[in-house]
């Protein structure tokens, strides 16, 4: 029983101490991560939201005039896109939130689970992510390569800035996608296993 | 307590296990090849970039599962496989999102940019493919659930000693 208090005393001295110079240290560097992700994540939403191209074709000749017509390459048109504007939307509110909870929001707390909250919250938001690039790339890929099996031709070749305009979203949301990654993997190391557990109980 | 919870992490990875490894292996064994007009029609999961990373990705992340569920309940390499976890989840869920955005293209068409369906003409392609999407689809989401269970157990220990 007193060895138990001894105990419980031990790692509660630790883990103000660790929480403190953690803060000086890994303080600045997590703020700044979650700032160039959220800077990613939203120029990539708004690349693409903004991403479209009109353009006149000649599609047959009658006698001496020609007809044209006019097609417009949006990125509505393709649920993939728009699934990676929401996405991406979210991951950057997602940031948002964090920075603004990181600066202000020390004294909220929910009975402890702050850090667990944080962790849960950013892996979420990864796998939100990382499913709209994945989506967006292979979308993209067919664009511009088209697909001679299924007879889809490719896009990339009439709308070139739809097209770069898209390349450079998905970029950006790519590198949004790798700082939310490190993000979350110090979140979870946040939560340490104070070093007088038995691992018996993480299986 | 402990048994419980060995238990049912062992239960939930070879769930996961299963469902990648169906997944994987449902999708490399699409094929069909159809007559319309006159004209074969040929569909393989090989055609399309987003099945064939939909296969490694499900392929890779089963030969993880597979390792994983061999480690002994007290080793310190417990660290590292939640870390890996969350790569992993990653993984699997920009994969099922590449291939159901892939599919549904080949479902519905893209009038917009002139491309046709293609699940009138090989049914049953498109059949075998929508079964190993729904298997990757379960498991992402009991990876995913894997995750928060490791975060939970990492964190009982913490909120026992707030108390």
């Amino acid at each position: 029983m007193a060895q138990q208090d001894a105990g419980k005393a031990e790692v509660g001295f630790s883990i103000s101490r660790g929480a403190q110079r953690g803060k000086k240290k890994g303080y600045w560097l997590l703020l700044l991560l979650r700032l160039v992700a959220f800077m990613a994540t939203a120029s990539a939403t708004i690349v693409m939201a903004l991403n479209k191209q009109t353009n006149t074709f000649v599609v047959a000749t009658i006698g001496n005039t020609p007809l044209k017509a006019t097609l417009t390459a949006k990125f509505q048109h393709t649920p993939a896109f728009v699934f990676f504007v929401v996405a991406n939307g979210m991951a950057s509110l997602h940031s948002l939130t964090m920075i603004l909870v990181e600066l202000f929001g020390h004294k909220i707390d929910y009975k402890g689970l702050r850090l667990a909250i944080i962790a849960i919250l950013d892996m979420m938001t990864v796998v939100l992510a990382s499913a709209g690039d994945g989506a967006a790339t292979f979308m993209a890929e067919v664009g511009k390569n088209g697909n001679s099996h299924a007879r889809w031709n490719k896009i990339c070749d009439k709308f070139h800035t739809f097209c770069d305009h898209g390349t450079g979203a998905l970029l950006a949301s790519f590198i949004g996608l790798l700082f939310l990654l490190i993000i979350n993997v110090i979140s979870i190391t946040k939560l340490h296993i104070p070093k007088s557990t038995n691992y018996v109980g993480v299986p | 307590m402990a048994k419980i919870k060995r238990l049912c992490t062992l239960l939930l990875r070879l769930l996961a296990l299963a469902a990648t490894l169906s997944a994987a292996i449902v999708m490399a064994t699409s094929h069909q090849t159809s007559s319309v007009f006159g004209v074969s029609v040929e569909a393989k999961y090989s055609h399309s970039p987003a099945f064939k990373y939909f296969v490694i990705a499900n392929a890779i992340v089963s030969v993880y599962g597979l390792l994983v569920l061999f480690l002994p309940p007290k080793s310190l390499l417990w660290r590292l496989v939640v870390a890996l976890d969350v790569v992993f989840t990653m993984l699997l869920s920009s994969s099922i999102s590449a291939a159901l955005a892939i599919a549904q293209v080949g479902k519905k068409g893209n009038s917009s940019a002139g491309w046709l369906p293609i699940c009138g003409q090989v049914q049953n392609y498109c059949d075998q493919v929508k079964g190993a999407l729904v298997a990757g689809f379960i498991g992402v989401i009991i990876y995913m659930l894997l995750l928060l269970y490791s975060i939970h157990t990492v964190l009982d220990p913490l909120l026992l000693q707030k108390t």
